[in-house]
C-alpha cells in the first residue's frame, strides 16, 4: 500500500497547464485537449472546499465525447454531473457512477496556478 | 412427516353448493382463514363458467367479454385441498347418508354450504316462450338475448324494478328501442316512494325509455308490426320483437326442498343467526337463505352470511347475522338511484324531507326519526353524490344538523359531505367486504400508504365499488392526520412543487436561481432537476435571455447550446419559418448554410426545416449566417413555443374561409419564444377541413365562416389526445386574449414536464372549470394573466441574436478551450447523397490514418 502511495506520488510529478481561468465557465463545464486525451473541467466557485475538478469528457454509454456538456449538481452531498445524452450521474471527486458501478469515469488532479488551470499528468 | 399423513387423514369433506357471487366470496374466505387444513372443499356449479359479476353483469353488452367479468384469480380453485366442478349439478342430496348426487356419482359430505343464489320469476302468461320469454339473470341468458336481438327493433322488459332496468339499460346497448312494463303503479317499488318513482320515469323516458306503469301482461300472441303483442287489460297492447321477464327473483330453493329443510313464507332454507339450516350440518347463504322471513336480494347482505359461516368452520368467533342492511345505490340508464333504509316513511312517527326539481327531474327525500335526531331513511333521483353522507348519518346514528334539510338541497358547492374525520371508528366504509374506517386506519398504521395497495389488502372497494370516492376521502385524511403527505418536493434541494416555486419567484420577483435557492432551499449548487425546472420558471416569468450568466448553468442539455444534441454529440439546428411560409431567398439561404457545413437536412413535422450534423464550435458560425438571412432561432431546443402550423387558407384555397396564415404568423410572434413546462405546438386551419392539424395541438384554431373556433390541450407523441373545443366564432382579439390567458394559467399552475393534455386531465372540473376561469373569469385572475403574458411578448430578443453581440457568452461555444482541432472522434458516412453518423459497427471500416488530425 505504502509502494503504491509512493510510485503515484512519484508519477505525478508533472502539473500541465491547459487554459486560463478566464477560459472557465463558472458552474460549468468546458473541454480541453490534453495530449490525445478530452478532460472536462468543471468550475464551481460557490462550493464548500474543492471548486475545479477534472473528469473524462467521453461518455461510455453513448460513446459520444459530452461530459463536459453536461449540467453539474449535487446529489445526498455527492458533486456529479449528468450525461447530457441519457442524464446518468457521475461524481466528480472520483468518476463513479451513481446508477451504472460498471461506468467510471477517469479523474485527473486539477489546480489554479494564479490564473493557470493545470491538470495533473502521471 | 408423520404427523403431516395424519393430518391428511384428519381432513373432513366440506361441499359449497353453487359457485355465484357469494359461494365464491365463501370460498375465498376459507380459504383465507385457512379452512384447508381442516377440509377438503368441493365447489360444484351448474353454470358453465366460474363465479362472474353479476352486478355488472350489463357490461357485457358494452364490451367486457366473459373473462373480464368472473370474480377473483382463477388460480384460487387451483389451490391444492379445492376441486371446482364446473356444470356440475347437484342433483339431490341424502341427509341421512349426508353425501350429495350428481350426474357422475356420490360424493360424502361432513359439512355442506348452499349457495345456490336464485332464479327470475317468469309470471305465467300464456304464449310466452322462446324470445317472448327470456330472462336476465346468467351468461347464457344474455347470450339468448343478443341473439334474439340480432333481427330486432324493439325491445320490452316486464318489471320495472331494479334489474328490469339493468335489462332495459342491456336492451338499450344492444341497439334497440326499449320498454319497461311494469305491474305496480310505480318504478323500483321496493326502493323508491312514489314522487321518486316519478322522477325515475321522467328520466328514463327522457333517455328515449318506454315507460308502461300498472300494466299486466294477460296473454302474448302475434303481432302486426312487430313479431309479438302483449295484450293487458281494456284491450291495451304493446308491440315488440322480443320480452325479456325481470318480474322478481325467487330463491333457487329446489335442493332444499327436495331434502326437506325447513322452508321460509317467501321460499328460501330457514336459516338461523348462524345461517344454520334445519340439518346441523347445512348452511344456507345468501339469496337462497330466508332469515326471519326476509330473503336478501343483493351482494352485501350474501357475502356478509359467507363470512359468518366461513368464520365458523374454521373456528373463528363469528358475528352473528343480524339482518342487513338493504340501501343501495345505482345507475340505471345513466340515471343515479339511491335509496337508503326506510326509504318509504313507514316507520311510525318518522317525518320526511322532500326536495323536487322539476326541470331537472331530480327528487331527494329525507326521513327523519320520531324524535328528530336521526335520519333512519332516504330516496334519492338523479344525484347520487348525497349518499355516501345520507348512509353514514343512517348507518352511524350521527346526530343531525340543526337544518336537515341541508343535506338534501342543493347547494352552489355540491352536496354537503360529512368530514371523513367526522366518521366513527365503526363506521362502515366498504359494505361489500365489511371494512370499517378503524380497519383502513390499522392498514394505514400498519405501514400502507397507497390507495391500491390498501384496496387489496383490505379488500374495501372491490365489491360492488360504490365506495370508492369516500374510501379515497378517509384514506387521505387519514393520511394527513398521520403528518403523512404524498411527498411533492421538487427534488432533495427544494420541499416545494414546480406550481409553489412559480408563485415564489412571481410574487418575490425572484430573478435568480442563486436567490431562490437561498431564500427556499438547500445547498449551494442544486441539481439536474430544480436548476432547469426553475430555469423555465425565470423565463416564463421573466424572459431574460438564457444565455446570460446567472442562467447558463441552469439550462438543460439543448437550451445551453441552443441547438438539440444528437446521438453522437453533434447538433441539429432548426431557424423559425414563422407559419411554414417562407421565401425562396430564405430557402437558398438554409440551402447555402446546409452545403457549405455538410449539415444533413430534413423538413420537420412542424413546417419547418431541421439541419444535422453541426459540431459546437460551429454553431456560432452557422447562427450569424442564419441571422444575416434574416432568420431568428426556433427554439426546437426549449420547452417553449415551437411552431404554429398553418394551411394555406383563404388566400390561395378554394375552401378556406379565413386568411390561416396571417393568423399563424400572428400567433406565432406573439408566443415565439415563451417558456413552458412542456413544448407548445400550435396550428391553424382556415376551414374546417382542418389541414394543418389543429386538434392535434396544445392550441388549435380553425377558421370558421364568422371567426375561429379555439380548441386546447391536444397532443400528438406517444399517447395522442385530441383537442377540445374549447370556444367558438371569436373574432381575433378575443382569440388572443383567450390563449393569452389559457396559457399563462398552464404554466402557473402545472407540474413541471407537464404537457397541456395531462394538466388539462388533471384538472378538477374538468373543461368546465377551464372555461370558467378564461372565459367567465370566474378567478379574477384574467387581467393578470394577460399583463403576465404580454411582458414576455415584449421582452422577446432572438436568444442567438443576443448571445453573438456578446464574446463572453460564445466563450463556451468551443469544442476545446485550448485547442482549434474538431472532436477526432466524430465521424460520418454518405447515406442517399448527405452525411449521417456512423454507427458503431461501421467503425472499424475507417482507416486508421484518418482518425488522427
Amino acid at each position: 500500500m505504502s509502494q503504491f502511495n509512493t510510485q503515484r506520488v512519484q508519477a505525478l510529478d508533472t502539473w500541465q497547464t491547459v487554459c486560463g481561468q478566464q477560459d472557465l465557465v463558472s458552474n460549468s463545464g468546458v473541454v480541453v485537449w490534453l495530449d490525445g486525451a478530452q478532460v472536462a473541467l468543471f468550475y464551481l466557485p460557490g462550493a464548500e472546499g474543492k471548486t475545479l475538478y477534472a473528469i473524462d469528457n467521453h461518455d461510455p454509454q453513448s460513446g459520444a465525447n459530452v461530459i463536459g456538456r453536461g449540467l453539474v449538481g449535487s446529489i445526498k452531498g455527492d458533486l456529479v454531473v449528468a450525461s447530457p445524452i441519457y442524464k446518468q450521474h457521475f461524481r466528480l471527486e472520483d468518476g463513479s457512477c451513481l446508477e451504472y458501478p460498471q461506468q467510471r469515469l477517469r479523474v485527473w488532479p486539477v489546480r489554479l496556478n494564479g490564473d493557470a488551470v493545470e491538470v495533473g499528468v502521471y | 412427516m408423520n404427523s403431516n399423513v395424519a393430518a391428511l387423514n384428519k381432513l373432513q369433506t366440506l361441499i359449497v353448493i353453487g359457485n355465484g357471487m357469494v359461494g365464491h366470496h365463501c370460498v375465498e374466505q376459507l380459504i383465507e382463514k385457512g379452512a384447508l387444513e381442516h377440509y377438503h372443499i368441493h365447489v360444484f356449479s351448474e353454470e358453465p363458467m366460474r363465479a362472474y359479476d353479476r352486478v355488472h353483469l350489463s357490461e357485457y353488452f358494452t364490451g367486457r367479454d366473459a373473462e373480464s367479468l368472473a370474480l377473483g384469480d382463477a388460480a384460487l380453485y387451483q389451490t391444492p385441498g379445492v376441486t371446482l366442478h364446473l356444470g356440475v349439478p347437484v342433483l339431490e342430496i341424502e341427509r341421512a347418508t349426508r353425501h350429495v348426487v350428481t350426474a357422475q356419482g356420490g360424493i360424502a359430505y361432513d359439512k355442506l354450504i348452499l349457495a345456490t343464489g336464485s332464479y327470475p320469476f317468469v309470471p305465467p302468461v300464456e304464449g310466452a316462450e322462446g324470445n317472448s320469454r327470456l330472462v336476465y339473470r346468467t351468461l347464457e341468458d344474455l347470450d339468448a338475448i343478443r341473439a334474439a336481438a340480432a333481427n330486432a327493433r324493439r325491445g320490452v322488459v316486464v318489471g320495472g324494478g331494479l334489474l328490469g332496468l339493468e335489462a332495459a339499460n342491456a336492451l338499450k346497448s344492444l341497439g334497440l328501442e326499449a320498454h319497461v312494463v311494469e305491474f305496480a303503479p310505480r318504478l323500483m317499488p321496493v326502493q323508491l316512494d312514489d314522487m321518486g318513482g316519478l322522477a325515475l320515469k321522467a328520466q328514463i323516458e327522457r333517455l328515449g325509455v318506454g315507460v308502461h306503469l300498472s300494466r299486466a301482461t294477460q296473454s302474448i300472441s302475434a303481432g302486426d308490426e312487430y313479431r309479438y303483442r302483449m295484450n293487458f287489460a281494456n284491450d291495451e297492447f304493446l308491440e315488440t320483437d322480443l320480452i325479456v321477464f325481470s318480474a322478481g327473483i325467487r330463491a333457487q330453493d329446489a335442493l332444499a326442498r327436495q331434502c326437506a329443510l325447513e322452508i321460509g313464507p317467501r321460499g328460501g332454507a330457514v336459516i338461523d343467526n348462524h345461517c344454520l339450516s334445519s340439518d346441523p350440518h347445512i348452511y344456507a347463504i345468501g339469496e337462497c337463505a330466508s332469515w326471519n322471513g326476509s330473503l336478501f336480494g343483493l351482494v352485501a347482505p350474501g357475502y356478509q352470511m359467507a363470512r359468518n359461516v366461513a368464520a365458523q368452520l374454521c373456528n373463528e368467533v363469528a358475528e352473528p347475522f343480524m339482518g342487513a342492511d338493504m340501501s343501495t345505490k345505482l345507475k340505471l340508464l345513466g340515471v343515479d338511484v339511491g335509496s337508503i333504509g326506510d326509504a318509504q316513511g313507514s316507520t311510525p312517527g318518522s317525518r320526511s324531507f322532500q326536495f323536487v326539481d322539476e326541470a331537472s327531474a331530480s327528487y331527494r327525500r329525507l326521513v327523519v326519526s320520531a324524535c328528530g335526531k336521526y335520519v333512519i331513511g332516504a330516496v334519492l333521483v338523479g344525484d347520487n353524490s348525497y349518499y355516501d353522507t345520507l348512509l353514514q348519518y343512517a348507518q352511524n346514528a350521527i346526530a343531525l344538523p340543526a337544518e336537515p334539510a341541508g343535506l338534501i338541497l342543493p347547494t352552489s358547492e355540491g352536496a354537503p359531505t360529512l368530514g371523513p374525520g367526522a366518521l366513527p371508528e365503526s363506521a362502515t366504509i366498504c359494505s361489500c367486504h365489511n371494512v370499517t374506517k378503524g380497519s383502513i386506519c390499522s392498514a394505514i398504521d400498519g405501514g400502507c400508504t397507497d390507495l391500491g395497495l390498501l384496496k387489496s389488502q383490505t379488500k374495501a372497494c372491490t365489491g360492488c365499488g360504490g365506495c370508492a370516492g369516500l374510501l379515497k376521502q378517509v384514506f387521505e385524511h387519514e393520511l394527513i392526520a398521520r403528518g403523512v403527505s404524498v411527498d411533492k418536493s421538487l427534488c432533495e434541494h427544494f420541499a416545494y412543487t414546480r406550481q409553489e416555486l412559480y408563485a415564489l419567484v412571481r410574487v418575490e420577483g425572484v430573478i435568480s436561481f442563486d436567490e431562490l435557492l437561498a431564500k427556499h432551499g438547500r445547498g449551494h449548487i442544486g441539481c439536474d432537476i430544480c436548476k432547469p425546472a426553475v430555469g423555465s420558471i425565470l423565463a416564463s416569468c421573466w424572459n431574460q435571455p438564457i444565455m446570460d450568466a446567472s442562467l447558463v448553468p441552469l439550462q438543460d442539455t439543448n437550451d445551453t447550446f441552443m441547438a438539440n444534441m444528437q446521438k453522437n454529440g453533434t447538433y441539429s439546428v432548426v431557424p423559425r419559418i414563422p407559419g411554414g411560409e417562407i421565401t425562396a431567398d430564405k430557402l437558398i439561404a438554409i440551402g447555402v448554410v446546409a452545403k457549405k457545413y455538410d449539415l444533413y437536412t430534413k423538413i420537420t413535422g412542424g413546417q419547418r426545416i431541421d439541419l444535422f450534423g453541426a459540431q459546437l464550435h460551429e454553431l456560432p458560425d452557422i447562427w450569424a449566417e442564419l441571422i444575416e438571412a434574416g432568420f431568428e432561432t426556433g427554439h426546437a431546443y426549449g420547452k417553449s413555443t415551437r411552431t404554429v402550423k398553418s394551411c394555406v387558407g383563404s388566400t390561395w384555397c378554394r375552401y378556406g374561409v379565413q386568411d390561416s396564415v396571417q393568423m399563424a404568423l400572428n400567433l406565432e410572434d406573439r408566443y415565439k419564444g415563451l417558456r413552458s413546462p412542456h413544448k407548445l405546438k400550435f396550428a391553424v386551419s382556415g376551414c374546417t377541413r382542418e389541414c394543418a392539424e389543429a386538434q392535434s395541438k396544445d392550441v388549435g384554431v380553425i377558421a370558421t365562416e364568422k371567426g375561429w373556433n379555439l380548441y386546447i390541450a391536444g397532443n400528438g407523441g406517444m399517447r395522442p389526445r385530441h383537442a377540445e373545443l374549447f370556444a367558438t366564432d371569436l373574432d381575433d382579439d378575443t382569440l388572443i386574449r383567450y390563449i393569452d390567458r389559457f396559457l399563462m394559467f398552464y404554466i402557473r399552475t402545472a407540474d413541471k414536464l407537464q404537457r397541456t393534455s395531462v394538466w388539462r386531465e388533471s384538472l378538477e372540473g374538468g373543461l368546465d372549470y377551464l372555461k370558467d376561469v378564461i372565459i367567465h373569469d370566474s378567478l379574477g385572475l384574467g387581467a393578470e394573466l394577460e399583463s403576465q403574458m404580454q411582458l414576455v411578448v415584449d421582452r422577446y430578443e432572438c436568444e442567438w441574436a443576443n448571445a453573438l453581440q456578446d464574446p463572453e457568452k460564445l466563450k463556451r461555444f468551443r469544442t476545446f478551450v485550448n485547442d482549434k482541432r474538431p472532436d477526432p472522434d466524430i465521424h460520418f458516412v454518405q447515406e442517399r447523397g448527405q452525411r449521417r453518423p456512423i454507427m458503431a459497427a461501421e467503425l472499424n471500416l475507417i482507416p486508421v490514418t484518418e482518425e488522427t488530425v
